[in-house]
């Protein structure tokens, strides 16, 4: 679990977050949304030790990470898996090298020990024998996949996501979506997105945030959405044709 | 970005490179790779310019020789010198400057545009010590071998320009060489170029490491790279010739 107690941040003067509140439960996909700009990825920075906010506190099961030496913020980091908006896969390695990473660093395995780790974290999220290929050799998909099996190779307590779909199709972006929900009820994990793509809102958000000018706005569950009575929210969920006639049909 | 800010951030920059590595053994292939990358990838380079600048160096030496009252020997002697004090230690380091100097910029400030800095973070892994320490001992050990191996292309090139010229003859050539021969000019050359090395290698990274924005950025990270590489690289080489040859 992540508890976020009024956290607050600023660039150059101008206030980012303001005195924001929330709990990311474990073993559920927790949705931060809102328009660009809200803060969504200042927040995630945050909370991966990147940004340090000036006030407030993020509690990782009860400790406090933002006044964290940096010796324990390491230590905390190898439970931590992040998927970023691009994969953030390293070019000069090939998939096989980018997933074993993290292993070769943060684990006492031997060698075939963690190649074995590597192939079924690949296989986890449907990716075979594409070991020996580099990152510019695969698809968009491809690359999230892979950066999701990195981020898991080392049974992460929480995992965070930018974005995990954008810019791909909406086949491969309910595949990914599926693929960290199906991740997070198996792991038990406390796993964190950051989305503006609606259809990952109604596909797996078990709890959503939803941040306006930096201040939590909404907060509840994808079925709550629905019959939310705020007009901010409305207006962000619902700005499509195509989800105003679901909601529409669903009332 | 004062002067005076960007040199507080490039010193505590250097000292973060200092800072413990993960795993050793991993910090020891990432040397032989930059080895291979950075110093392996840029021998033939050196060897063309070296031959082909030694050849020149000579042919001038002999056309400023004309009268015939100098000793020919002489041109072997202000070649060997020409290479070994000025030629192989600044003008080679001031062209791996341009070219690893931008290689490196790019790479890291490619890095950091594209998240992989981050990446590397989040994972609880020190970007600095990752990324650059490797490029740093690589270039400290591998640019003084190179500069060496300069070192003789350049004087051979200059003897074989002397024969096919015709201007002197491989014995007087090489009597020049071997005449008043002082071996601390070479070791002088050499602390130029580890200290180059340095300075090419933390330069590049820092500025790759720093990038901020997009694509367009990471070209202009490497063009100052490569700028202020050069530009430190004739500062301490007028010092360091104070320092070692003159006091």
């Amino acid at each position: 679990m992540i508890e976020l107690l009024n956290i607050s941040k600023s660039f150059n003067g101008k206030e980012i977050l303001k005195d924001l509140s929330f709990i990311f439960e474990e073993g559920q996909t927790n949705l931060i949304i809102g328009q660009s700009g809200s803060g969504k990825t200042v927040l995630l920075k945050c909370l991966l030790g990147l940004h340090k906010p000036e006030n407030g506190s993020i509690l990782f099961d009860g400790n406090d990470i933002v006044d964290l030496s940096s010796k324990k913020l390491k230590r905390l980091r190898n439970q931590v898996g992040m998927v970023f908006q691009g994969g953030a896969l390293f070019d000069s390695m090939n998939i096989e090298q980018n997933v074993l990473f993290p292993l070769q660093l943060f684990s006492d395995m031997n060698k075939s020990d963690m190649l074995d780790r590597v192939n079924f974290c690949l296989k986890r999220v449907n990716l075979e024998n594409v070991n020996h290929l580099f990152p510019s050799e695969i698809s968009g998909g491809m690359k999230k996949r892979v950066a999701i099996a990195r981020a898991i190779v080392l049974n992460p307590k929480y995992l965070f996501c930018d974005e995990p779909n954008s810019g791909l199709d909406p086949y491969t972006a309910i595949l990914i979506d599926n693929l960290l929900q199906e991740l997070t009820y198996e792991y038990g994990m406390t796993t964190v997105i950051n989305t503006h793509d609606m259809n990952s809102v109604m596909e797996i958000g078990d709890r959503i945030l939803f941040i306006k000018d930096g201040q939590m706005s909404w907060q509840g569950t994808k079925a709550a959405i629905l019959n939310a009575d705020h007009q901010d929210l409305q207006d962000f969920v619902f700005s499509s044709e195509l989800f105003k006639t679901i909601k529409a049909k669903n009332r | 970005m004062s002067l005076i800010t960007s040199l507080g951030r490039y010193v505590l920059f250097i000292s973060a490179v200092f800072s413990k590595p993960e795993r050793r053994s991993v910090m020891y292939r990432l040397i032989l790779k930059e080895i291979s990358e950075l110093g392996l990838k840029s021998v033939l380079f050196v060897i063309f310019v070296s031959l082909f600048v030694g050849a020149v160096v000579s042919l001038q030496t002999a056309a400023n020789m004309e009268g015939g009252w100098m000793p020919r020997y002489l041109i072997g002697y202000a070649t060997r010198d020409a290479i070994i004090l000025e030629f192989s230690p600044t003008i080679i380091s001031l062209l791996l400057a341009g070219k690893i100097g931008s290689n490196i910029a790019s790479s890291i400030g490619t890095m950091r545009v594209t998240e992989q800095i981050d990446a590397l973070e989040v994972m609880g892994v020190n970007p600095v010590t990752y990324l650059v320490r490797p490029k740093i001992f690589a270039l400290m050990f591998f640019n003084p071998l190179l500069i060496c191996m300069s070192m003789f292309v350049g004087v051979l090139g200059g003897l074989l320009a002397v024969i096919f010229s015709g201007e002197s003859t491989a014995a007087e050539f090489i009597a020049g060489i071997q005449y008043d021969f002082i071996p601390f000019k070479t070791l002088y050359a050499l602390i130029k170029t580890t200290l180059f090395a340095f300075v090419i290698a933390t330069i590049s990274s820092y500025h790759g490491y720093y990038t901020d924005g997009g694509a367009l950025e990471v070209g202009k990270s490497s063009t100052k790279a490569v700028v202020y590489s050069s530009v430190v690289i004739i500062v301490c080489n007028y010092l360091l010739t104070q320092l070692l040859l003159r006091s």
